[in-house]
């Protein structure tokens, strides 16, 4: 089926190119030829949720921010919605000294700080949440305790728990605030556009949407907090972050805003959820850094509920 | 009441017995008639009887759960894999 999916995809783009499978997981598969990128989405999009994001990476608000899609090209090819992108040189996985950081940094701020109200709505909630939630309850649901182990899985789930509603996808399902968010921001979100020395644009508008901006910021800072990148990386990128007057943080030079608390709480758990589930079903071994995040979710767990942040515990009244 | 700037929902705090508008996605504020004198005067107050300077919140450079081990480590030498888990959808 997926097979089959990728030569539909390569036969679409033929004419642009020999084809290249850039990205065939389960759930999304996505197919370059020469500077034509195809993408089939996954299955579980809402199509109108979807349509909505395309529009919003169209949108000139977003120019130099979101990669724009390619006109044509798009619609279903077997049951999965198509779409069509410019091809971007992605950041380069085997020099991590020469990452972006400063520049993703920037470009989430800018992203933040685009008016919602200006933008063709209604808007999806940024489904951040959602998926560490949908992360979280695939470890729920093994039909066996994972191994090699049953009590970090336990761990987690109590770490989890211990987390405000919203960060957990929980009712009521309102997030602190409802600006524009990516909703699964890394570095592997990043490309050049033209791929030769171009600029840096944000992809991937799969789970954009209206929602918390601090969210956006808890992948590094989960990575910063748990020791899987150094503390200079993480820096960079909120320095570009606050230089670029992004509204997730308030302005400073501390390292640890309470405001990624929560948010970076919540991805060291879907992390260490995933990785999980795909041990326990044979995706993938537990590596060091899995240790890494499954310790900081012990701690997680036993520091009990995370109220300090100012936006998981309602605010001030 | 939606900020007349970015159409968020504004929220109501009290400070100190005034009233005051937040907007909850660009954060301003907006005050009615008076209230800035208000705090500016509840401000002066609060200076005059406070000698030492306040500690505001203390800053935070990690968090006690996180686990990292945090300054002088400038590079991957320790994880090699932590780079990797920065770039992939989860």
């Amino acid at each position: 089926m997926r097979a089959r999916l990728v030569d539909r995809l390569a036969e679409l783009s033929r004419g642009a190119g020999e084809p290249a499978v850039l990205v065939d997981r389960p759930d999304v598969t996505v197919v370059r030829s020469g500077g034509t990128v195809l993408k089939a989405h996954a299955a579980r999009l809402d199509p109108a949720a979807l349509a909505a994001r395309l529009r919003v990476a169209a949108h000139p608000l977003l120019a130099g921010i979101l990669l724009a899609p390619l006109a044509g090209l798009t619609g279903p090819v077997d049951g999965r919605h198509v779409s069509s992108w410019p091809y971007g040189a992605a950041v380069a996985p085997d020099a991590p000294e020469a990452a972006p950081w400063r520049e993703a940094g920037h470009l989430t701020a800018r992203l933040h700080a685009t008016p919602v109200g200006r933008l063709p709505g209604p808007l999806p909630a940024m489904a951040g949440p959602a998926n560490a939630a949908r992360a979280v309850t695939a470890l729920r649901t093994l039909p066996a305790a994972p191994e090699p182990a049953p009590a970090t899985a336990a761990l987690v789930l109590r770490a989890w728990e211990h987390l405000p509603a919203w960060a957990r996808d929980a009712e009521p399902r309102t997030q602190p605030r409802a600006l524009l968010c990516h909703g699964d921001l890394h570095l592997g979100q990043l490309v050049r556009h033209p791929a030769a020395g171009g600029p840096w644009h944000l992809i991937d508008v799969d789970d954009l949407g209206v929602g918390e901006p601090a969210w956006d910021l808890a992948r590094p800072a989960a990575g910063y907090a748990t020791g899987l990148i150094p503390a200079a990386d993480w820096a960079a990128f909120l320095a570009g972050y606050r230089d670029a007057g992004g509204p997730a943080v308030a302005p400073g030079d501390d390292l640890w805003p309470p405001e990624v608390d929560v948010p970076a709480r919540a991805v060291t758990v879907q992390l260490a959820a995933r990785a999980l589930v795909d041990a326990a079903t044979g995706v993938r071994a537990l590596d060091d850094t899995d240790h890494d995040l499954l310790a900081a979710c012990a701690r997680i767990a036993a520091m009990g509920d995370a109220t300090g942040d100012g936006t998981g515990s309602g605010g001030p009244s | 009441m939606q900020c007349p700037k970015c159409r968020a929902p504004m929220q109501t705090y009290n400070r100190n017995g005034v009233q005051i508008e937040q907007c909850s996605g660009c954060r301003g504020i907006f005050l009615d008639y008076g209230e800035l004198e208000t705090l500016t005067r509840l401000e002066a107050q609060w200076a005059q009887q406070a000698p030492p300077p306040p500690q505001g919140y203390p800053q935070q450079q990690a968090p006690g759960w996180g686990g990292g081990h945090h300054g002088g480590h400038g590079h991957y030498g320790r994880r090699k894999g932590g780079f990797s888990r920065m770039l992939f959808s989860s």
